[in-house]
């Protein structure tokens, strides 16, 4: 990492907004063109994201939150899947306007992904040194030998013990964590400005979650990345984020800054999520008695089913006649806080 | 072998495990010739008394949920001795096993793959009363529709097959399975893990319900340190193949003595963004390979405070305050 510095000036250790944000998405709607119907999996969603900021999306399984990322790579499959509007913009250029010669180019290079399943993700019959080092020839222009040697630096970077032996193991040799580290690795080889990192320690056990993310830190501190960092994991988000976005039924429900969201969430989702959790923190103080943990009644509808008016209403103890009827608006509640709720001053007011 | 974690006074626990052990044979593709061991499971011991949940936490590959399967004898154990309600049942054979199946159940980690695809959920908690011949006809029917009711199912919804179902809603289906028989103890592998943060919250919800109606004990084996702290009495904490620590809950969150158990808690992240840990002290290095599990204590290879004996001379499971046990040689 040493030997090439990252070429955006304004990047390296920033976290003051440029004039431009790194990554603007903009209404964006992904869609599923089945024969059912058409399934809304990203419906209108709207973010953006400034060098060396890391933007948390959370929600549950089908949410949109995986559909969001692939859909900034242009990586959702098509058929069925299409993105039918919106803009995505990376500093400046309109990604859905590109030709997909360049938008390979901007791939892995200028935007990377890690995944939940890193074995999914590397290809099992080639060596972790030749998958790494083909990521940077090909989008650095390095000749092999100058590319593996720049294999080797990454890998040591994500404290990989002894990466000049493991350039020629394959992935079912490592670990989990190592794996993860590995991906993370190839992720970051080409310095990208922004890592899309979905579910990056899902899988992972809690020590080694704790390797990953603070290493991911780490790196994002030295190269001024923005992050896009999905979880259902509302610690990795206290702990990791600096805005959160909550997502629905594939629209974004509730945006603020990470201790606005956790002290003062305005939509009855967000409330309800973070209630939900049993926390290690707050009942070591208790005493031994198991408390009921408060529930969020029924499940997600499901996305060809959605129910009219505001998707949420079925299972909200708020819901009136108004929130059946229409989809409430995304709206400023308080600076940099957005909801879409029509009883956000009532959730606000019994937040405690 | 003094290492048993058992209390003097009470009456006899429902379950008894002592010195659990279940190796893994390493065959050779060609040969079948026996090339090693997996220690899975290396000699633990605790027991669950009724009503009672031991939380059985670690990480991937400790071993927890080998030592689920061989309590409930659906593995066959190494070494060690297994007593359910005071009788031994290591060695019972298929036939004399059978009958105690109805006093303990399992509950599984996958709602997805656990249940059959080709029976429909009526079906399938019916199973169990079949196998047992608990009712007939219309009346087990009755008993059927009265699981679904308790576990939050409605009766209609017996018809249907697994597949119309969410995974919030399999888990109860499992959950009813499991109850059908009236069991005294349920082992849950993972039985939330797979689930969304706000179904979690349900199916954790209950589990403590039907606990308390039926006095049923549970073997919660999970990796996620917040449910088993919500859901357990007392906990266990396993490191490759060990006990490491066993504790009530609160003695074992407010003072753990072991550095594993120490080195886990710190690597939970908390969900209040006011708590940002700084500088918390993270665990270095993986898991070793149970083949060749190190020398002496098993964790000295992460741990910060290994010392040459520790490299040498494994540690027993003793009982350091009152219920509290934790196999180090710092203590």
């Amino acid at each position: 990492m040493q030997a090439t510095e990252p070429t955006d000036p304004s990047a390296p250790g920033s976290v003051t907004a440029s004039a431009r944000p790194t990554l603007e998405i903009e209404n964006l709607k992904t869609h599923f063109l089945l024969r059912r119907g058409i399934l809304r999996a990203v419906d209108g969603f709207s973010c953006s994201l400034n060098a060396g900021e890391t933007l948390g999306i959370v929600g549950e399984s089908g949410c949109g939150k995986s559909m969001t990322a692939l859909s900034v790579l242009r990586l959702v499959p098509s058929p069925p899947g299409e993105i039918v509007g919106g803009a995505i913009r990376f500093e400046g250029r309109d990604l859905l306007a590109l030709s997909e010669t360049e938008m390979r180019k901007i791939r892995g290079n200028n935007i990377s992904m890690i995944f939940q399943e890193p074995m999914t993700s590397l290809n099992p019959v080639v060596t972790i040194g030749r998958q790494i080092s083909e990521t940077i020839s090909l989008h650095q222009g390095l000749r092999t030998r100058e590319a593996l040697h720049k294999t080797v630096e990454m890998l040591r970077l994500v404290r990989i013990s002894e990466p000049e032996r493991r350039l020629s193991e394959y992935p079912h040799q490592m670990s989990g964590g190592m794996r993860q580290r590995v991906m993370i690795a190839m992720a970051l080889s080409c310095n990208p400005q922004v890592l899309l990192a979905d579910e990056p320690t899902t899988a992972l056990d809690v020590t080694i979650q704790a390797q990953i993310l603070a290493l991911m830190a780490e790196l994002q501190e030295r190269l001024g990345t923005a992050i896009v960092l999905i979880t259902h994991d509302m610690g990795v988000i206290a702990e990791h984020a600096d805005r959160v976005a909550v997502m629905y039924a594939g629209r974004k429900v509730e945006e603020a800054p990470v201790e606005e969201i956790f002290a003062n969430p305005m939509h009855p989702y967000t409330q309800g999520l973070l209630q939900s959790i049993p926390r290690l923190d707050l009942s070591r103080a208790q005493d031994g008695g198991r408390r009921r943990l408060s529930e969020i009644a029924g499940t997600v509808p499901p996305l060809d089913r959605l129910p009219s008016g505001c998707t949420f209403s079925p299972r909200c103890a708020f819901a009136t006649d108004i929130c059946r009827k229409e989809y409430p608006p995304l709206e400023s509640k308080s600076p940099g806080h957005h909801a879409t709720c029509w009883h956000s001053d009532k959730v606000r007011s019994i937040n405690p | 072998m003094s290492a048993t974690a058992t209390s003097v006074t009470g009456p006899a626990p429902l379950l008894e495990v002592r010195q659990l052990k279940k190796h893994y044979p390493i065959r050779q593709a060609l040969t079948s010739r026996v090339s090693g061991k997996i220690y899975a499971v290396d000699g633990i011991s605790f027991e669950i008394r009724r009503g009672e949940t031991l939380g059985l936490v670690g990480e991937s590959g400790c071993g927890k949920s080998t030592a689920g399967k061989t309590v409930l004898r659906l593995m066959e154990p190494t070494g060690g001795t297994i007593r359910l309600d005071g009788r031994d049942i290591t060695h019972l054979r298929r036939a004399e096993l059978r009958p105690l199946r109805r006093e303990m159940q399992m509950i599984f980690q996958d709602p997805f793959s656990s249940l059959n695809p080709r029976m429909t959920a009526g079906q399938i908690v019916a199973e169990p009363l079949a196998v047992h011949d608990i009712a007939r006809g219309a009346q087990r029917l009755e008993l059927v529709a009265a699981l679904f009711r308790r576990v939050g199912l409605r009766p209609e919804q017996m018809a249907e097959f697994p597949h119309a179902f969410s995974g919030g809603q399999r888990q109860r289906i499992g959950i009813a399975r499991a109850l059908a028989v009236q069991p005294k103890l349920i082992v849950g592998d993972e039985p939330v893990s797979a689930l969304d943060v706000s179904i979690q919250a349900q199916v954790i919800n209950l589990m403590v319900d039907l606990q308390e109606e039926y006095g049923l004990a549970y073997l919660f084996i999970a990796h996620d340190l917040a449910v088993v702290q919500h859901i357990a009495h007392r906990i266990a904490v396993m490191y490759l193949g060990r006990i490491v620590e066993l504790a009530d809950k609160r003695s074992l969150f407010s003072r753990p003595l072991h550095p594993y158990t120490e080195a886990l808690l710190s690597a939970v992240p908390i969900p209040d963004p006011k708590a940002r840990r700084i500088g918390r002290a993270i665990l270095a290095g993986d898991v070793p390979s149970p083949i060749n599990p190190p020398q002496g204590c098993h964790f000295h290879t992460r741990c910060p405070y290994a010392t040459e004996r520790c490299r040498a001379e494994s540690p027993e499971l003793r009982e350091l305050q009152p219920g509290h046990f934790v196999s180090c040689h710092r203590h």
